[in-house]
């Protein structure tokens, strides 16, 4: 009796999960009950137990691959018999997200609405063989019947009720199953890395991160909450003291030397985002793109409105280069003469209205980025400074993200680190 | 301390009230001359006399209606029903009256009276005297009801039924009359209202009170021998009862069965399910089951009687399904 291995919902509101590793290779012989893969919900990793004895014969579906609840994913068998017609009906699912790629395709590939298991009545075992008694409520495919306080305990606990076999009535989950449930699915999100980020190394023009469950589940939700782009706000308040210095120090040796505060917070931002490739990303709807380069987006006002021309390689310039670059571009998209590719392929922008005396205000990030940081005016206020009060110069700017992409504390590191390198301004040099 | 039985406890309880307040009078059938159908009044006569001592007619209303009248003038009556399945007659006294006085008299009037019997099924005594009301009465506002379940709740209850200025219903037991247990001497008062866990346990928690204490407790003892461990959660006071108690054994426990004497539709049990599911929902691991009566009248046939009663093989089986142990 061959017994299908199939995408079976996890959590409630599961409706597809990606399969994060095979436990058993093909060829290996498994038994009821036991974990066979490692399949990430939209709320943690889970495991997929088999519901049957005998030897995984296929696996269906690669690993990394996302495929909605439903589908065959395997099949558990005995090692000589014929397979075939429960194979057959079933397509391949590979991997949708192809790390450091060019330009992946995602390629989920539909999972056949049934594998028609018609014709040969012998190979077509019941998903589940269990006793009803001791069904997992999952394998029903609806709601989870579990005490109240086996609700509560499994929040408390972190663990996942359709993933515990119940012992009660019905299938009912009740204390002692969580009891008897050791490891908490927190533990198995932990030890197994979430997204397969790639660390970005000099050569690769950037890096697809395939959209966790987590990660779809943040981007649908918080885009139906707030709209299209579900933006949050970080305002930090930074101390431009040595900015203000160093600009007046560098002014004094003459005008080759002339840079603005912009230009200086400009080659800040540009460093702080090559070393957080997370903030400098674009949001591509099925994964995130986090660019190995800056190419810094600068927003320029014109008479017609506004336009962004970009600092390609931002991270690699020298403030100089900047400066003249900047000066440069503004120039001529006052004039109207920037060329497309000069406005186009901004990794991250910047939004500076400190010269209109703006102390702080929110950008409207420019889609597919994930933020944009709009600086306001500097001014002198008064400052504590150890036990004294003293006149410092500050310097407000706040982070528009996009939270499909940047979440609260990713934003928040970034900033930490423009803030060290904006009130350390040597270290632009170092 | 002394070993004694619950209804020397109780004569107990009427002496040291009667001695320590001159308001306070027994009236009832039997109570003087034959000292009480179950001998609960003995040697009172002797002490008290006939004036604080009063043998009535065969008149449940009658007598019941005596005793409001006398308590408005500021006498504390202790009236006692040979059984309450015959105080029915006199239910309009004590529901009509008795309950509703202080609050229909705008509070000029209260009540300080104790109505006080056996109440459920003895042996044998068949459908018309074997029924426990402890619903029924639970149910009015204006009354208080105790079940006592040992001799020292029983001293204990009827004191503070006695000093209690309203009117307080007291249900004891034909069965329990004769049990033993350790008494203090002299002044021991159990205030109403007051649940008492006779028996700590952590697996499960089984509510009762009255003559069903005794139930419970057989029950404890025969599943301890299996291991498992039960709280006795024994209400003591069934109105007002003490939601406090029996929260916080199923907080412990997640588990509960009710025991109760009385008839399932609309029992005390039905209630204490219903304080339950609201105080201790995120706790509970199973559905709380109850234990009671068959419903159906009180068969006279001896195997009837003990098939339709509830039990401690009926309470140990409810215990098991509440921890998911066998069926």
């Amino acid at each position: 009796m061959a017994t299908k291995v199939v995408m079976e919902a996890l959590s409630p509101t599961m409706e597809e999960g990606r399969l994060v590793r095979w436990l058993k290779p093909e060829g290996a012989s498994v038994a009821n009950g036991e974990t066979l893969a490692e399949v990430e919900t939209d709320k943690a990793i889970m495991e997929l137990v088999a519901r049957g004895d005998g030897v995984l014969r296929r696996q269906l579906v690669a690993e990394g691959a996302t495929a909605p609840v439903g589908t065959l994913l395997g099949v558990i068998a005995a090692a000589n018999e014929d397979i075939a017609a429960l194979v057959g009906g079933a397509t391949p699912v590979s991997a949708s997200a192809a790390p450091t790629a060019q330009s992946p395709a995602p390629a989920v590939a539909p999972a056949p609405a049934a594998v028609a298991p018609v014709s040969t009545p012998a190979t077509v075992a019941p998903v589940t063989t269990t006793a009803p008694e001791h069904e997992t409520a999952a394998s029903d495919g609806g709601r989870v019947r579990s005490s109240p306080l086996a609700r509560r305990l499994a929040a408390e606990r972190g663990l996942d009720l359709h993933a515990i076999a119940g012992s009660g009535p019905n299938g009912r989950v009740v204390k002692r199953d969580l009891d008897a449930t050791a490891a908490p699915a927190a533990a198995a999100v932990t030890s197994v890395p979430v997204a397969a980020a790639v660390p970005v190394r000099a050569g690769t023009e950037y890096t697809d991160i395939a959209l966790t469950q987590i990660r779809r589940t943040i981007a649908r939700r918080l885009a139906e909450s707030i709209g299209p782009v579900p933006t949050f706000y970080l305002t930090a308040e930074l101390d431009v003291e040595r900015v203000s210095e160093m600009r007046k120090a560098m002014a004094e040796l003459g005008d080759d030397y002339k840079v603005s505060v912009n230009d200086i917070v400009l080659k800040a931002t540009a460093t702080a985002l090559a070393q957080h490739p997370e903030v400098n990303a674009h949001w591509l709807g099925d994964r995130i793109r986090q660019f190995a380069r800056v190419h810094l987006g600068v927003a320029v006002a014109i008479d017609e409105g506004l336009i962004t021309p970009v600092v390609f390689d931002a991270d690699t310039k020298r403030l100089r280069d900047i400066a003249r670059e900047v000066r440069e571009l503004a120039t001529r998209a006052k004039a109207r003469r920037l060329k497309a590719e000069e406005y186009t392929g901004s990794t991250f922008s910047v939004s500076n209205l400190g010269m209109f005396g703006i102390d702080q205000f929110t950008a409207i990030i420019n889609p597919p980025e994930a933020g944009i940081l709009a600086i306001g005016a500097i001014e002198a206020k008064p400052v504590v400074v150890g036990e004294s009060v003293v006149v410092r110069r500050r310097m407000r700017v706040t982070m528009s993200c996009d939270h499909r992409v940047i979440d609260g504390a990713t934003g928040a590191k970034f900033l930490a680190t423009l803030r060290r390198l904006i009130e350390n301004p040597l270290l632009l040099v170092y | 301390m002394a070993l004694i039985t619950y209804r020397d406890a109780l004569n107990q309880a009427l002496r040291e009230e009667m001695q320590r307040d001159d308001r306070v009078f027994l009236m009832g059938e039997e109570v003087a001359v034959y000292q009480g159908a179950y001998k609960v009044s003995k040697g009172l006569l002797q002490e008290f006399g006939e004036m604080r001592v009063v043998d009535t007619p065969i008149t449940e209303l009658g007598f019941a209606g005596v005793g409001v009248g006398s308590a408005m003038v500021g006498l504390r009556p202790i009236v006692e029903f040979m059984t309450w399945n015959f105080a029915l007659l006199a239910l309009d006294q004590v529901i009509n009256a008795a309950a509703k006085m202080l609050y229909m008299s705008g509070g000029q009037y209260n009540i300080p009276i104790v109505f006080r019997g056996p109440n459920g099924a003895a042996l044998q005594l068949a459908a018309q005297h074997s029924q426990a009301w402890e619903s029924w009465l639970a149910h009015i506002p204006g009354l208080k009801v105790v079940t006592p379940g040992t001799p020292a709740d029983a001293k204990g209850l009827l004191k503070s039924a006695i000093r209690d200025d309203n009117p307080v219903v007291v249900l004891e037991g034909e069965m329990l009359y004769n049990t033993r247990g350790e008494v203090p001497d002299g002044e021991h008062v159990v205030p109403i209202g007051v649940a008492d866990l006779k028996r700590e346990g952590d697996h499960a928690t089984i509510v009762t009170s009255g003559k069903m204490v005794l139930v419970a407790m057989q029950a404890a003892d025969a599943l301890a021998k299996e291991d498992i461990r039960v709280d006795v959660v024994d209400l003591r006071t069934v109105r007002p009862m003490d939601v406090a108690a029996i929260a916080a054994s199923v907080k412990k426990t997640n588990r509960a069965v009710v025991l109760e004497e009385g008839w399932e539709l609309a029992g005390i049990g039905a209630q204490v399910v219903d304080y339950i599911q609201r105080e201790c929902f995120d706790d509970l691991d199973a559905p709380v089951l109850r234990v009671h009566q068959a419903d159906t009248p009180m068969p006279y046939a001896k195997n009837l009687e003990r098939a339709a009663k509830p039990d401690a093989a009926k309470t140990i089986a409810a215990v098991k399904r509440v921890m998911y142990r066998g069926d």
